[in-house]
């Protein structure tokens, strides 16, 4: 069976934010066709292995949003048809005409990189949207009738309080999106942003535990599902049965291979996984000559992938077989954090399963550290 | 050379009133080492020795100053080696008594001093550091006379630094200091009165030979270990090595045993001759026992070897040192070492960390107690963790401690002394202004900051010095140390149980500060036997998760977990808790931070 999962990587950005650390390449608008060319080239190189029905296409960045309209339309254009399609966007990118392209381009699902309401933080972040954009950005993605829109959050920013966190947590929920993303700021030691909030850093880091408590207690008490560590999506119910969590990422914590095309992209295929390296000129270059880009590949041996299994699967809220990562398991260490409360051992029709608790998702990587044999 | 033209001196002297300086100048003019070779402290040959400015291993050189043969005997200078003095004191006819002529007599200056005088030999006072702007050479005579019951005139004024006055001191020593006496036909008889250890030649003894004389490659033993050697070489050190042919009755030399184990040929020991032995072996002999003893471990297990290999090495040089290997559950592979005291202590730990490039982890130092359990059974305790947790009787070591101070201190020195159980014995004025002060205390309450806090309380003003005084029963008790449950034996410790609850309490707050937070509650204990007297408990976190995880980043934070774990495993596991080797010694430095 082919690969039913598809990443493509739009690195532009109008601006690099500070605590970010992904493969970006700011401005270079006379860029943006050549490298669309390029991606389609790769994405003939390495098609192949797709399957004949994709799932999941991902749009991620960068700023997918930012890229040149004619040249994001031309490579909507060019992926095959799927069943869910989302793109990242900022806020401040979202304009009638942008989200009339994206319409027609196929695409059923929006990541909104909201990150926070206060316009205080969006400027320690060093984001271009301002409060309002986020909102104006949702508005008009409803207009264009999107019924499936995720926000992203950001918690832990220098100079937030957990006050900060509850109104940004109400203003979100205001808008009522189908999927919220959660994230702790990571900053990055040696990065610009970390040398320049340092100490407010440290004291974030104290009051992360109670912020994420904060979050997870808020967005499961309106009705949302706490499906993965930093995910939340409106339950089944409230949306005529759809289960709104994100495809495609569930795709990564299940453990499927995927493909990914873009400079920096990575892919997992058949037991192996490979990075395109980042640096956008020698991506193009290779792909006008019709070559590869220049990667880098790691192999991935049973016992590895079953750890990665172990290491994805508990992220989720839903029991993992034991059958799937029985070599990676310390059967010991489980029995010892089940008689802590922070991990159930269960049956389903299939075999024995193991889960975290509640408890034990708020310790995932400790227990998951753990856990490993 | 005729024994009437022999002189055998030591210099004594508190630290730091100038002995080695004194010695330097006296090889100088004698001619002993030619000036281009001239470095100062000839005689303190370790790197550790230069620079500490201490002596830590006596040795003797031979000078030639007016027809005379002058061995001078150098001599430890501090407490912890009071039988290596005692030793070489012996071997000799007389002393200089050394003092600063701008700090007076100190409280080494007094031990030094009436070891001296036990053994009757001749002293002679000596003021140095005249030529210091605040030196009062006259204050410092007239208390040295009165120690000595000798005429202030009798005391000489010197700078050993500039050399003012040296020459008269070196005519003290042939006008003042009797010839040895000892016969010279009788079976050969020599004092061993300290040993060295040379890689290529083994053991090096060096003697003050009493009776007889000694020749190369005689037969000899030793009269109170039984060691049998050949001597394969006699020498006299000049400074350096020179041999000679034989060593007759009042010479001091060095014999090299070929002996590869140091703790064959004790210090205080006599060698007698196989060919014609001496009947009765010279007074004095003791076997020195450890009083002070602590856990050495490697913080890199994989170290392990090259401290057992260390320790051998120093070993050789250093017959007082013992070690047993020693396991802890929470430190690991390592060893229970016993020291003289605490300098000892000191210079053996910096000579593994300097001179092996070792990194170590020393638990808290403890002394020697004796415990009767209830059977009877006497056992001598070197460990906190196998102190019996019943017994009939625990005695602890004593020490006699002798303080000089202003007398304006006096207060602060009982009030110290009252908190570290000490009982008062006598105080006696030395001059207007300055004070003796002796009192009796328990060993253990000397041995983590007792020295510190009596600098500190005097504004560095006090001296202080002890001797050992035997065991008596004390009101001790052992305190364990519990995470998860669990007993870490490396942290258990034997107090007075008055200090039990106070001590336990700054333990158990300081593992709790230290250790990290983990999965679960963790309750951390001090118990006397199993009734808890300290408690703490570290908090479960309430978050540890990686942020985010998708397609990019799988390798990343696999690769983060795995590191986790390999962390966990590296840590040590104590009820079922890992515990980072810096907890243990946070909590093992709690002690260092007291002592300095």
């Amino acid at each position: 069976m082919g690969v039913r999962h598809l990443y493509v990587h739009l690195p532009f950005c109008a601006h690099r934010c500070g605590y970010c650390d992904f493969v970006t390449v700011v401005g270079r608008r006379e860029q943006h066709g050549a490298y669309v060319d390029a991606l389609l080239v790769e994405l003939a190189i390495e098609g192949g292995v797709l399957a004949e029905r994709v799932e999941t296409i991902f749009l991620g960045g960068g700023t997918p949003t930012f890229t040149d309209g004619s040249e994001l339309a031309r490579l909507l254009d060019a992926l095959p048809e799927t069943h869910e399609l989302t793109v990242e966007a900022n806020p401040e990118t979202v304009t009638p005409e942008l989200t009339r392209l994206l319409r027609a381009g196929g695409v059923n699902r929006v990541s909104l990189g909201a990150q926070s309401f206060r316009p205080n933080l969006l400027a320690v972040l060093e984001r271009r949207a301002r409060p309002d954009d986020v909102r104006r950005a949702v508005y008009l993605l409803r207009d264009a009738e999107f019924d499936n829109i995720s926000l992203d959050l950001l918690y832990g920013i220098p100079g937030q309080s957990a006050a900060d966190l509850e109104r940004d947590l109400a203003d979100a929920l205001a808008l009522e999106p189908e999927h919220l993303s959660c994230y702790e700021l990571e900053a990055k030691p040696g990065t610009r942003f970390t040398h320049a909030h340092g100490d407010e850093l440290v004291r974030q880091a104290d009051a992360m535990e109670g912020y994420f408590e904060q979050v997870v207690d808020t967005l499961t008490a309106v009705g949302y599902r706490w499906y993965e560590t930093a995910n939340f999506c409106l339950v089944r119910g409230r949306v005529d049965g759809r289960d709104l969590r994100a495809r495609h990422n569930l795709a990564y914590w299940w453990g499927r291979d995927y493909l990914g095309i873009g400079v920096g992209a990575v892919s997992t295929l058949a037991g192996a996984r490979r990075r395109n390296l980042p640096g956008l000129a020698r991506y193009v270059t290779a792909l006008q000559a019709g070559h590869e880009p220049p990667r880098e590949t790691e192999s991935l041996d049973e016992a590895t992938k079953e750890r990665e299994r172990l290491l994805l699967g508990l992220r989720l809220d839903e029991p993992l077989p034991v059958a799937e990562v029985a070599g990676a398991l310390d059967r010991r260490a489980a029995e010892r954090l089940v008689a802590g409360g922070l991990v159930e051992l269960s049956e389903n029709g299939s075999g024995p399963t193991v889960s975290l608790t509640r408890r034990g998702r708020f310790l995932g990587g400790g227990v998951t550290a753990e856990l490993l044999a | 050379m005729e024994q009437a033209r022999i002189r055998n001196f030591a210099i004594i002297a508190h630290i730091d009133h100038g002995k080695s300086t004194l010695a330097d100048r006296i090889l100088e003019l004698t001619h002993a080492v030619p000036e281009r070779e001239m470095r100062e402290q000839v005689l303190d040959s370790m790197e550790l020795e230069r620079e500490r400015g201490i002596t830590i291993k006596a040795q003797a050189v031979q000078v030639r100053w007016r027809g005379h043969q002058l061995n001078l005997i150098d001599t430890p200078g501090h407490v912890d080696f009071t039988y290596e003095v005692s030793r070489s004191l012996q071997a000799c006819e007389g002393a200089l008594l050394l003092v600063d002529a701008a700090q007076g007599i100190e409280a080494q200056t007094l031990a030094n001093a009436y070891l001296a005088l036990d053994d009757e030999l001749e002293v002679v006072p000596v003021a140095n550091k005249i030529d210091l702007p605040q030196a009062d050479p006259d204050a410092a005579a007239a208390e040295l006379a009165e120690l000595l019951g000798e005429e202030p005139e009798r005391v000489l004024r010197i700078s050993a630094k500039t050399g003012e006055g040296v020459e008269a001191v070196l005519d003290a020593i042939v006008e003042r200091i009797p010839p040895p006496g000892g016969d010279p036909e009788a079976p050969g008889r020599a004092l061993v009165f300290d040993t060295s250890y040379d890689q290529y030649r083994g053991v090096v003894a060096f003697v003050r030979v009493v009776d007889g004389s000694f020749e190369t490659r005689e037969p000899l033993r030793t009269m109170a270990t039984g060691t049998s050697f050949e001597a394969e070489e006699l020498g006299v050190l000049s400074p350096a090595r020179r041999p000679v042919a034989s060593l007759c009755a009042g010479e001091v030399g060095y014999v090299i045993t070929g002996l590869k184990d140091v703790s064959r040929l004790r210090v205080g020991d006599t060698l007698t001759s196989r060919r014609r032995p001496a009947a009765e072996p010279l007074p004095g002999y003791q076997d020195v026992k450890p009083m002070v003893f602590a856990g050495i471990f490697p913080t890199d297990s994989d170290d392990y070897p090259a401290l057992r290999d260390a320790l051998e090495k120093l070993k050789l040089n250093d017959a007082s040192l013992s070690y047993d290997p020693e396991t802890s559950q929470a430190l690991g592979f390592g060893f229970r070492c016993g020291f003289l005291g605490l300098l000892h202590m000191e210079i053996v730990r910096e000579r593994l960390e300097r001179e092996f490039d070792l990194d170590l982890l020393i638990t808290a130092p403890t002394v020697a107690y004796r415990a009767t359990t209830r059977s009877g059974e006497v056992v001598e305790v070197h460990n906190p963790a196998e102190m019996p947790r019943e017994f009939e009787l625990v005695e602890e070591p004593y020490i006699k401690a002798s303080v000089i101070v202003p007398k304006d201190y006096v207060g602060a020195v009982m009030e110290l002394a009252n908190e570290r159980r000490g009982s008062f014995d006598h105080l006696e004025y030395l001059s207007e202004d300055r004070v003796l002060l002796s009192y009796e205390l328990p060993l253990g309450e000397i041995v983590l900051d007792f020295y510190d806090q009596l600098k500190s309380r005097t504004r560095g003003y006090a001296s202080f010095d002890y001797d050992l005084a035997g065991f008596r029963p004390g009101d001790v008790t052992r305190v364990d140390i519990l995470v998860g449950g669990e007993q870490v034996d490396a942290l258990s410790l034997i107090i007075h149980r008055d200090a039990a609850y106070e001590r336990g309490r700054q333990l158990v707050e300081r593992l709790r500060e230290e250790i990290p937070r983990q999965l679960f509650d963790v309750p951390v204990q001090a118990a006397i036997g199993s009734r808890v007297i300290a408690r703490e408990t570290i908090k479960a976190k309430r978050k540890d998760v990686l942020a985010k995880c998708y397609g990019g980043d799988i390798t990343r934070k696999r690769k983060l977990l795995e590191k986790q774990k390999k962390g966990k495993k590296r840590m040590k596991q104590v009820g079922g808790v890992e515990v980072p080797q810096e907890a243990f010694l946070a909590v093992l430095n709690l002690d260092s931070e007291r002592r300095r």
